[in-house]
Parts: C-alpha cells; structure tokens; sequence
C-alpha cells in the first residue's frame, strides 16, 4: 500500500480502527516468520546431519539416531491424495446442486448443517473412522476391492482395516463439508447475468450451469480445492487414529503408513536425544512450507474469482 | 413461478386495445401480445394489468421512470422472470397466437425464438468466438465446423462487428470495448436465430459514438427482426423506434406511434413525462 494511502486514511476520522488493524495484521506476520525461525533453527543438528537426503530417507530408527522422512512425506501424500479424488467430485456435485438446482430454503438450510459438520472436531473424524470406517474396510471394502481390483498392486496385501485408503477416507469425509460450503460460496458469487445470458440464449438450466456458471467460477473452486488440500495435509489427530502408524513407505494402499504430522504428535513427547527432536522438528518445517504453500495458493484463487465476480 | 388466470377463458373480459398501427392487415402484424398482464414479487406487484401488441418487423420502446415495470414487462416475453423466485403472473402472453405461459410450453425453445440483450454487456468469459458459438452449440444449430463458423461470422456482421474482431476471434471477450462487448452479445443473440429481440437499455452504459452504433444497428436490424427495446432515454426512444409505450407505476399509460406519443399524446401524464416535468 502506498504510503499516502494510508496516512489519507488515518487524516480521514478511522485512525484507530485502522491502526489496529495494521497492528493486528503486524502481529501475525511477526507471529507467523517466527514461528517459521524456530523451527529453522530447532532442526539444525537434523539439516546439518543428513542434509537433504533427510526427505529421502526411508529409514526411521530413533534407536540407531538414523532419521529419514520419506515415509512420512508420503503418507501424509498418499492419504491427502485418496481423500481428494474422493471428496473433490463429491463436494462440487453436491455444491452444484445446492447453489444451482435446490429451492433456495432447502440449500440455506442443508448448508447450515454441512458447515456444523464443518466445524465437529477431527477426533470425533477419528472415532468414527476407528469405530466405523476400520471394520468395514477389513471385513467388507478391502476384500472387495481385493477380487475385483487384486491384479493392480495399490489393492494388495492382507485387510487389517487400518492403512492409507482408511486414511484417506476418513480425510475425505472431513473436507468434504469444507469443499461444499467453500464452492457454494463462489458459485453464488457467479454474476446473475452469466446465468441469464445462458438461459437467455437457450440454454437448460444444467448447460448453463455447466457451460459458464462452472467455468466462469473455476478458479474459486480450484482454490477451495486447494484449501482443502491444506487441512487434508495437516490433519492430525484423525488420521493418526486410522493410518496404522508404522513408519514404511509400501505400495499397498491397505498397507499401515505414517503421516508426518501424526509422526510429530505420536513421538514429540517422548523425544529423547537432539538429533531427534530436530528430526521431528524439521518434519514440521516440511509440513509448515507445504500448507504454506497450498494456502497461499488457494487463497489468490479464491480472492481473484471473487473479486472478478463483484467487478464483472 | 406460478400462474394464475386471471379469469376463466370463455368470460375473459372484453380487453380495450389501443391503436398502435400494429393491427392484422398492416405490414406489422401482431408477434406478441400480452392481455392483462399482471406480476407480482412475492406480494408487491410489479405489473398491472398491462394490455399491449406488439408489431412484427418494427421497433417498440418501452420508457418511463425507472422502477415502473419496464424491465419487468420484458422479461416476461421471454419468461426470464421465471427464474426469479416467488413470482406470479397472471394474464396472457402470445408470440404468434400461442400462449406462451401455456402449460407445456419448451420454455427453452421459447427463448431461442425471443432473444434479450441486457443492461449491462455481460459476455462470457471466453474468446468473442466462443461467446457467439454458445447459443449455437448448446441449440446444436450447426451441421459442421465450417458451418459454426459460417455461423458466427454471419451473426458479427449482422451486429457490425466484424471488422473489428475478424482478426481476434480467439482472444477474450472483455478485452473489448464496452460497446463493442454490447455488439458481441447482440451477435451472440442474433446466432441462435431468434424472431424477436429484447433490449433492455442496451446503451445505457455507452458513450454517445457507442450508442450510436448500437441505435444504427437497431435501425438495421428491425427488417429482420421483432425488437422491443426498454430505454429511459426519451431521445433515443424517439430516435429508433416506431411504437412507443409509456409505462408509469406498473401500468401502461399509453401507446401510440412514437412521433404521435411524443407530439401529441392522448394522456396528460404522457405529457407531464415526454416535455419532462417528471421522471
Ligand atoms: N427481483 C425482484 N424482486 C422484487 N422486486 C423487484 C424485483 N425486480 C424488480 N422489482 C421491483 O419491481 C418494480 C419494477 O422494476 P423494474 O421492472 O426493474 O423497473 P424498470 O425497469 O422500469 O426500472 C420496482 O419497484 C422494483 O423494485
Ligand atoms: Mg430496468
């Protein structure tokens, strides 16, 4: 913001309110690059030690002090992966029919109560996946998947519930809500012209969804996508519950897995040597950069269709 | 949106038409007609009882205030108000003697037949090829590739727009200016081969040169076309059009041939409105 810009404000009657936002807004900044420094630093002795073949490692043997995080990189990949291609065409089905197809009364209220479920914490997520989702995957899901799908390898190996796909699941239906809620938000934010001008031009209802209201927002949902992305990366506590929690990387899908943020939660505390606890802390540093990265990412979608939406 | 019939057909109460040189013998024979027409926004009514033909192959004007119902009424030849919840209209509206609130009526190929061109240009987001394709893929009107192409090439030049964008087809659409934006969606209207065509203020965020292309292609487009253009500019309705109806509050005030109306109007509101003591 250009200097003049803001004193022009502070002349104009709102300084207070003004410098608290920009106090407020320093704040975070501050808090967020420190937050970055700390673990820069607390992972030194781990940088140092294996430098960048601590993202290729395989091996994980606190015993012998040898750390690798491939295995926690890819879990944390693997299950963010399955819960998008399952919660992606599902969220904008049901975003589509929300904000384009249902009476305006019925989407108002369904909405409602997609963002409470929103809103419930991960480890209840965890429950039901722990209490729901493993049994029926080790009984039902992934001995079906087995005889249908057994020749390709990522639907190997023995059921035992717990595993990547169940992470992965269990991700999926906790970003779905946020996927929906997000995308109905930029598709109501799709000019009503564009709409008319389809329909204007002949168009059915679902053409004109289809054809421009879709397109029109795509940049809104692919940031909605990506936030999404963001919390799937980050999850914890959930996905800790269900991933099995052996840290090898296996091309089974059935197969137990790690995640590194469930890796960081599970052995922080019990963290003995400095090697280690930089271990853990530059996995966190990974992670950190990672969401950084997919929330900057989404957020410059979501802002640019929003804004082109107003402005159109 | 619900209909109501304002009466049961058989005891439809004698409707009182104005003369607007639009009668079944002139060269401009009626292609719609509304009878009492009447619209309402959840329980504010919009429109009253509005009686109006209008002619073929000339161009009607709707002015009046703003806020009188011109939009309103154009909205209902084409059923757009459809999509507006909690509306309701009662009465009649014929395009070429078929009703077209009817039930059963392909509302879709109702509006490939009456064309609308908005307020504000409102292109797609795509190349000025694609915009003017649109109607014609989503309609399946074209028979090939060269065919759509044809296609929009011949809708360009009827919106005099070709030249300036036959050597960008493929850039975007908002690239443009904003009266060549209005242009792109009139050709964009004129591809799906409409008889009828609304315009509702369609110059009214134009420069003066803009607006004046737009009311030359208006003139050369009447030939061809049934036009019903809404406009609060008394200048332009008097510049472009045949036919003109003054609305005031929901009602049809009057309508008469344009000059008539604006040299010598039967009613002392049309008067107060057209010489500018309101509005
Ligand atoms: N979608 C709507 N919901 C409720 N009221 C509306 C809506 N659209 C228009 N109106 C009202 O109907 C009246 C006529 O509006 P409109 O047809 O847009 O007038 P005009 O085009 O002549 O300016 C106005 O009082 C307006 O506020
Ligand atoms: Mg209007």
């Amino acid at each position: 913001m250009p200097a003049g810009g803001w004193r022009a404000r502070l002349r104009n009657g709102d300084e207070v309110a003004h410098l608290m936002a920009l106090l407020f807004g320093l704040t975070l900044a501050l808090l967020t690059t420190l937050v970055a420094f700390e673990l820069v630093v607390n992972s030194s002795l781990a940088r140092h030690r294996f430098g960048w073949s601590f993202l290729t490692g395989q091996t994980w043997d606190p015993v012998a002090d040898q750390y690798g995080a491939a295995p926690f990189i890819y879990g944390t990949v693997v299950t963010s992966a399955i819960a998008l291609i399952v919660a992606v065409p599902l969220g904008i089905g049901a975003a589509l029919f929300l904000a384009e197809l249902a009476p305006r009364r019925i989407s108002d209220a369904l909405t409602l109560v997609i963002e409470l479920l929103a809103a419930v914490p991960s480890v209840v997520y965890g429950l039901i996946g722990v209490a729901v989702l493993v049994p029926l995957m080790r009984q039902y899901v992934q001995p079906a998947l087995q005889r249908v799908a057994g020749s390709i390898p990522v639907f190997t190996g023995p059921a035992y519930g717990v595993g990547y796909l169940t992470a992965g699941l269990v991700l999926a239906i906790m970003i779905v809500p946020f996927i929906v809620s997000v995308v109905r938000e930029v598709l109501l934010a799709v000019p009503r012209e564009q709409r008319e001008a389809a329909l204007a031009l002949g168009s059915t209802r679902w053409e004109s969804t289809a054809r421009v209201v879709l397109p029109y927002a795509r940049l809104g949902v692919f940031g909605a996508v990506f936030l999404a992305l963001g919390r799937a990366l980050g999850e914890t506590m959930a996905v800790t519950m269900v991933i099995g929690n052996r840290p090898e990387i296996s091309a089974s899908l059935f197969a137990p897995g790690y995640s590194m943020a469930a890796v960081i939660a599970n052995e922080f505390t019990e963290a003995t040597g400095n090697l280690y606890l930089h271990a853990l802390v530059e996995i966190g540093l990974v992670l950190f950069l990672l969401t950084m990265i997919v929330n900057a990412f989404a957020r410059i979608l979501i802002v640019v269709t929003t804004r082109r939406g107003t402005a159109a | 949106m619900t209909r109501v019939t304002a009466s049961p057909p058989i005891a439809r109460p004698r409707v009182e038409r104005h003369a607007t040189g639009a009668e079944a013998e002139s060269p401009h024979p009626v292609k719609i007609a509304t009878e009492r027409v009447s619209l309402f926004y959840g329980g504010k009514q919009a429109l009253h009882d509005v009686t109006l033909d209008i002619g073929s192959n000339q161009v009607t004007a709707l002015i009046g205030p703003s806020g009188c119902g011109k939009s309103t009424y154009l909205r209902t030849l084409n059923r757009m108000n459809d999509i507006v919840p909690k509306t309701r209209i009662a009465g009649r509206v014929t395009l070429d003697g078929a009703d077209i609130y009817a039930a059963g009526v392909d509302v879709v190929a109702l509006r490939r037949r009456v064309g609308m061109v908005f307020q504000r240009s409102n292109p797609f987001p795509k190349s000025n090829f694609d915009n003017v394709a649109y109607g014609i893929r989503v309609n399946r009107l074209a028979s090939s590739r060269g065919d759509l192409r044809e296609r929009v090439e011949a809708s360009l030049r009827r919106a005099a727009l070709w030249d300036e964008v036959k050597d960008r087809l493929h850039e975007s659409a908002l690239a443009l200016s904003g009266g060549q934006q209005q242009r792109l969606c009139i050709a964009r209207a004129l591809a799906v081969q409409p008889d009828v065509l609304l315009m509702d203020e369609p110059a009214s965020a134009l420069d003066p040169i803009a607006t004046q292309r737009i009311e030359e292609l208006i003139y050369e487009l009447k030939r061809d076309y049934t036009i019903v253009i809404v406009t609060h500019n008394m200048q332009q309705a008097a510049r472009v059009s045949d036919v003109t109806a003054f609305f005031w509050l929901g009602k049809l005030v009057e309508v008469a041939p344009t000059e008539q109306l604006f040299t010598n109007p039967r009613e002392k509101l049309t008067d107060d409105y057209v010489t500018g003591r309101f509005g």
